[in-house]
């Protein structure tokens, strides 16, 4: 356990697109697409989201922007036998494990039928309750090692967990057990208003596995190809050696925490402004003008091939029927018992007579 | 089949669950080579496994919170807590996700979680090992809360709780865990989860209670019964969702109630079942409701503990008020 290794920023891709050949020749141009689509796909959807908040059309929500490259770094790192955990701010992992566009917009909108997550994915819904799902994860890697079943969890959780006892349980249950979990902290640097100086005194977030004596990794989050390729590196080792891991994707939170939050409040222009000039999408698409020639036409196109997606999806979204009031009731149990029955037929009557 | 004390019962329901479903794991502190610090799960990690008979580190709220993953990702985990008192370290794996999940996936995950733990007071024990927090976990939409009066009960329902595919509460009255042994059959029977029991017919009043105060109820009855008063037990068994049916049936034979609970008295399962019958008999009481109960302060240790301790004299002179309305 080297702690001054874990602390060391990994880093493949500088901010102006150039990455050494022999880092990233284990990534194929059709991923690097789909890295860079999603990013993108992620970011308007985010923005739509936002957009259509301001009008009254959703509720509040987590913007995303600037986490881009760790959000679908970590996503598409993931094998579809994986399970993964996410927090609020993940939409970019969500997409890239099969969550559908469309249930997030009817999430934000205040309709629970958007929380579902696909059959058989593997994928949890968010979490909300900060760094409860990190013991989550635990279990379900206690299950894999309890029937021998080659496969990863990755719960992935922001800097203001780490504070939380259950980051500190669960690591340690992690390590005990031998689990095959990694545990992935987006640190965008704000905990709401809370700085990161304020939620540890530790100079890293990584440096803490050396304490667990399991592995630990930091990473540049916005660098989609070492949050991609280190990820991926520690869930081979946790499915196939049994070995937890901790890994920090160093990242930024451009906009505000939530719609209903004011980050002016709490933190400088400048200092957003700063995090802006290294844009991981911005960043991508260097790369992939120096290396596969992309263009503007190209990136026009795809531009447009994206929000014209995003339209449907809203479209599509706003065509929902509503929910039923009776919805409430669903869900609470797998068989209903007669106090939720009786309730639910209270609603169903009284309905009926207050939309007289 | 045996004749069998509470711990040994529940002992025996997990092994033959184990045996019988390779999805059933149980986790907790000292589970395992201590055999639980009160040997329900003696013998079980010789037969099963360290990997279906878990000692964890020393962390209730991961204890519980692993446990919802494992029950999430397809098993059948029964966590062990060590005493009621520290269940609270996990009651917000309980309360925000091991209750909410299943709602949450919108059907996707089911959490058949089973949290069982040493309950309530009359062992004279330590400070944060008496108490009855039953009330706490039936106030969470979505749980299920157990707790066993008999041997033969406890079995019964542990296995029924641990088929459920939903999260089951599952509180073991200490103070009964060795106090007496009855008839319990040997391989699984269920009893299913929200049926009551009538311990003893009666026609002049209704006692509606659980846990460890049957047996207490029990003596007030028979001494009762000396004096010419036919009481009616009523125990619950499944504190929540409640027998509903069986209480309004009871009480609307007998027209008198008395509820009985060591938990505090304000806001407890005894004002549920007040309400209940208010809701859907209250014309046919000849006498009002009366509560004997544990009262709305910290459980205390062993000197005082008999004075909060509902007692036969107690429950006796609750009638006797109830009989001379």
């Amino acid at each position: 356990m080297d702690v001054n290794k874990m602390k060391e920023m990994i880093g493949f891709m500088d901010p102006e697109g150039r990455v050494d050949e022999e880092v990233f020749k284990g990534i194929p141009e059709e991923l690097i697409h789909r890295m860079y689509r999603l990013m993108i796909f992620t970011r308007l959807c985010n923005n739509k989201a936002l957009s259509l908040q301001r009008q009254g059309r959703v509720g509040t929500l987590a913007s995303v922007r600037g986490q881009e490259a760790a959000n679908v770094g970590v996503g598409l790192a993931m094998e579809p036998g994986d399970w993964f955990l996410p927090s609020f701010r993940e939409y970019g992992a969500q997409f890239a494990r099969g969550v559908k566009a469309i249930d997030l917009f009817t999430y934000w909108s205040g309709d629970e039928r958007g929380i579902k997550p696909p059959e058989n994915s593997r994928v949890l819904p968010i979490c909300i309750t900060v760094g409860s799902h990190l013991c989550h994860a635990v279990g379900i890697a206690m299950q894999a090692r309890i029937r021998d079943e080659k496969i990863a969890v990755l719960s992935s959780s922001g800097d203001g967990s780490t504070s939380q006892g259950d980051f500190h349980e669960a690591l340690n249950f992690a390590a005990v057990y031998k689990l095959p979990v990694v545990f992935a902290i987006q640190n965008n640097g704000w905990a709401i208003s809370v700085p990161f100086g304020k939620q540890t005194a530790t100079e890293t977030i990584s440096q803490k596995a050396a304490a667990y004596d399991i592995d630990g990794a930091r990473v540049d989050g916005n660098d989609v190809f070492a949050v991609y390729l280190t990820v991926k590196r520690l869930l081979d080792a946790a499915r196939n050696d049994h070995r937890p891991a901790l890994i920090e994707l160093v990242t930024y939170r451009m906009d505000d925490h939530t719609t209903a939050d004011d980050a002016s409040r709490y933190r400088k222009r400048e200092e957003v402004e700063a995090w802006i000039e290294k844009d991981p999408i911005d960043r991508l698409r260097k790369f992939l003008s120096r290396k596969y020639g992309w263009d503007e036409k190209k990136e026009e196109e795809l531009q447009a091939a994206l929000t014209q997606e995003v339209e449907e999806t809203v479209a599509a979204f706003e065509a929902e029927s509503p929910p039923e009031p009776t919805d409430i009731f669903n869900y609470m149990y797998s068989e209903e018992p007669w106090h939720i029955r009786e309730q639910r037929d209270e609603v169903k009557r009284t309905v009926g007579e207050s939309s007289r | 089949m045996a004749r069998l004390s509470m711990v040994e019962a529940i002992n025996a329901a997990l092994r033959e669950k184990m045996a019988a479903d390779d999805r059933v794991v149980i986790l907790g502190e000292d589970v395992g080579v201590d055999g639980g610090v009160f040997r329900a799960t003696v013998g079980l990690l010789d037969q099963f496994g360290p990997w279906r008979v878990i000692d964890t580190p020393l962390a209730e709220n991961c204890i519980v919170g692993s446990a919802v993953g494992m029950a999430i990702s397809g098993l059948r985990p029964v966590a062990e807590i060590q005493f009621e008192g520290f269940m609270f370290k996990g009651f917000d794996h309980i309360y925000s996700h091991a209750s909410r999940m299943l709602r949450r996936s919108q059907g996707v995950y089911n959490v058949p979680l089973v949290v069982r733990a040493p309950y309530g007071a009359g062992v004279r024990a330590l400070e944060h090992h008496s108490d009855a927090p039953e009330a706490l976990f039936c106030h969470v939409p979505g749980l299920k809360v157990v707790i066993p009066s008999t041997p033969y009960d406890a079995k019964g329902l542990l296995i029924s709780s641990i088929e459920d595919p939903d999260p089951v509460i599952f509180l073991e009255p200490k103070r009964l865990y060795r106090l007496f042994k009855e008839e319990v059959p040997d391989g699984e029977y269920r009893v299913p989860l929200g049926e009551a029991r009538i311990v003893r017919e009666g026609n002049d009043l209704s006692i509606i209670t659980y846990g460890g105060m049957v047996s207490v109820c029990e003596r007030a009855a028979q001494h009762l019964s000396e004096e010419g008063v036919d009481v009616e037990i009523v125990d619950l068994r499944t504190v929540w969702p409640f027998d509903a049916e069986a209480i309004t049936s009871s009480v609307s034979k007998t027209g008198r109630a008395t509820i009985v609970h060591e938990a505090p008295r304000s806001f407890g399962v005894g004002a549920e079942i007040a309400a209940t019958i208010a809701e859907r008999c209250l014309l046919s009481l000849l006498a009002p409701i009366k509560r004997v109960t544990g009262y709305d302060v910290i459980p205390p240790l062993a000197k005082l503990e008999e004075y909060n301790y509902p007692t036969a004299d107690r429950v006796i002179r609750a009638v006797h008020e109830t009989m001379q309305f």
